[in-house]
């Protein structure tokens, strides 16, 4: 754990607003090679973020914000971090009953190609999102 | 009461609900032109760290100019044109002048051989083309007054599929946008701006004081893939903001022309007010004149 005097700068920004600001311990991320974590100190870099997937924020005193992401990219220079997503979500923001009856009508569908693929991944990364935020499943 | 007075206070009432309707109509574009422009503004973060990273990338990666969305054919056959017009009407001239621009710029490609196909955004300007059966190469309607960035996106996969595309094979080779700029409140314009192929800019940046240069980035996973996840994304919020201002456009110029509309309708009950009174006035002297020959006639007779 990075000590607690060296913090990351976050921003969250997606195409539509600026979403989330803040102090952070420490964030982790989803790149095409695989999950990422960055702490304070780390070298920059400029990466691709996957179709959809969560982001985690873990905040000074220990909370833990959780953004679904789809799509984007972050950028690490310095202390600063710029997480920036084509759209993006909040957790609080997510509705959840929505996000689950487009899953199941996507899953009854049967044959699942391309447009609807994404739609399925996209689904499926806000019921994460929101069901770990409201402790359903434990993370 | 008289026959005229009556057509004449029938035709009061009328104007006065139109203008009730076209005063609700230009109360509601007024908010809406702020919200377009709010809207707007919050986009512009992401514009800014995408134009920092596509910079970074374009440095760290081999050879940008031979990028497939960089300038390379010699001689360009065929243009897409993404004209932004209205859903619906009632906003002046704001949809005839971005067709008219759309237009100009057919002709001028054609001046180059080049042949353009249209996609369309908004129901005026579909009914335009299809009224003159031109193909159109893609169609969208639904959203002109609050567009969202998935709207935006869907047109965006479509223009870069076309462009894609081998000319033999149906596809472009460049890529135009007519909208109409928001330049304030009273001033909109429909303008021409090409968004592919992109052009490498050399440009020399000169140093700001205090500003440090962009770091040496480690891309992940290289410099050229992530190059190309971010040239789309440009195009995509290249568009996003142009169909932004064009909504922004498009209140103002239907806020214009609904207070030009509720300025005639009340010039137009002042006027038909005023002949009313005159109709009346014209009938009570006619009654009392009537009344007075009556009486006139009488007291003679006796």
């Amino acid at each position: 754990m990075a000590d607690s005097g060296k913090l990351l700068n976050v921003a969250v920004v997606s195409a539509e607003r600026a979403l989330w600001n803040g102090q952070a311990r420490s964030l982790v991320a989803k790149t095409p090679e695989g999950d990422i974590g960055i702490l304070a100190g780390h070298e920059p870099v400029l990466a691709l973020l996957v179709e959809s997937a969560p982001l985690r924020i873990e905040e000074p005193d220990g909370t833990k914000v959780l953004v679904a992401v789809h799509g984007g990219f972050f950028s690490v220079a310095g202390s600063d971090v710029n997480v920036i997503a084509e759209v993006a979500e909040l957790a609080e923001d997510i509705d959840l009953g929505r996000a689950q009856s487009a899953l199941s009508r996507i899953q009854a569908d049967g044959v699942v190609d391309g447009e609807e693929a994404s739609a399925l991944k996209r689904a499926e990364t806000r019921i994460q999102v929101a069901g770990v935020a409201k402790g359903i499943s434990a993370h | 009461m008289g026959a005229q007075l009556r057509v004449y206070r029938r035709r009061i009432r009328s104007v006065q609900s139109t203008k009730k309707i076209t005063k609700a109509m230009e109360l509601i574009a007024s908010s809406r032109i702020v919200k377009a422009q709010q809207r707007l503004e919050a986009s512009l973060p992401y514009l800014q760290h995408l134009y920092a990273a596509i910079n970074a990338a374009a440095t760290g990666a081999a050879d940008v100019r031979k990028h497939p969305l960089m300038a390379n054919a010699e001689q360009r056959t065929k243009a897409a044109v993404l004209v932004v017009t209205a859903d619906r009407g009632l906003a002046g001239a704001y949809s005839s002048n971005a067709i008219k621009e759309a237009e100009a710029l057919a002709t001028n490609l054609r001046e180059k051989d080049i042949t353009m196909v249209p996609y369309v955004v908004g129901r005026k300007g579909v009914s335009y083309y299809r009224f003159r059966e031109r193909a159109m190469g893609g169609e969208y309607t639904g959203f002109t007054d609050q567009p969202t960035y998935a709207d935006a996106r869907r047109i965006g996969d479509d223009l870069l599929a076309a462009f894609m595309t081998p000319i033999e094979e149906g596809g472009v080779d460049e890529i135009h946008i007519v909208y109409t700029h928001f330049t304030s409140m009273v001033s909109q314009e429909a303008r021409i701006r090409r968004i592919l192929p992109l052009e490498v800019v050399d440009e020399v940046v000169e140093k700001v004081e205090g500003q440090l240069p962009p770091p040496l980035y480690e891309f992940e996973p290289d410099a050229e893939s992530v190059l190309d996840g971010l040239l789309p994304r440009y195009i995509d919020h290249t568009i996003y903001t142009s169909l932004l201002m064009s909504a922004a456009s498009e209140h103002a110029a239907r806020r214009r022309a609904m207070k030009s509309a509720t300025d005639n309708a009340e010039e137009m009950i002042r006027s038909l007010s005023r002949r009313a009174n005159q109709a009346r006035q014209a009938e009570i002297t006619q009654e009392i004149s009537e009344i007075v020959g009556g009486a006139d006639a009488l007291s003679a007779s006796r």
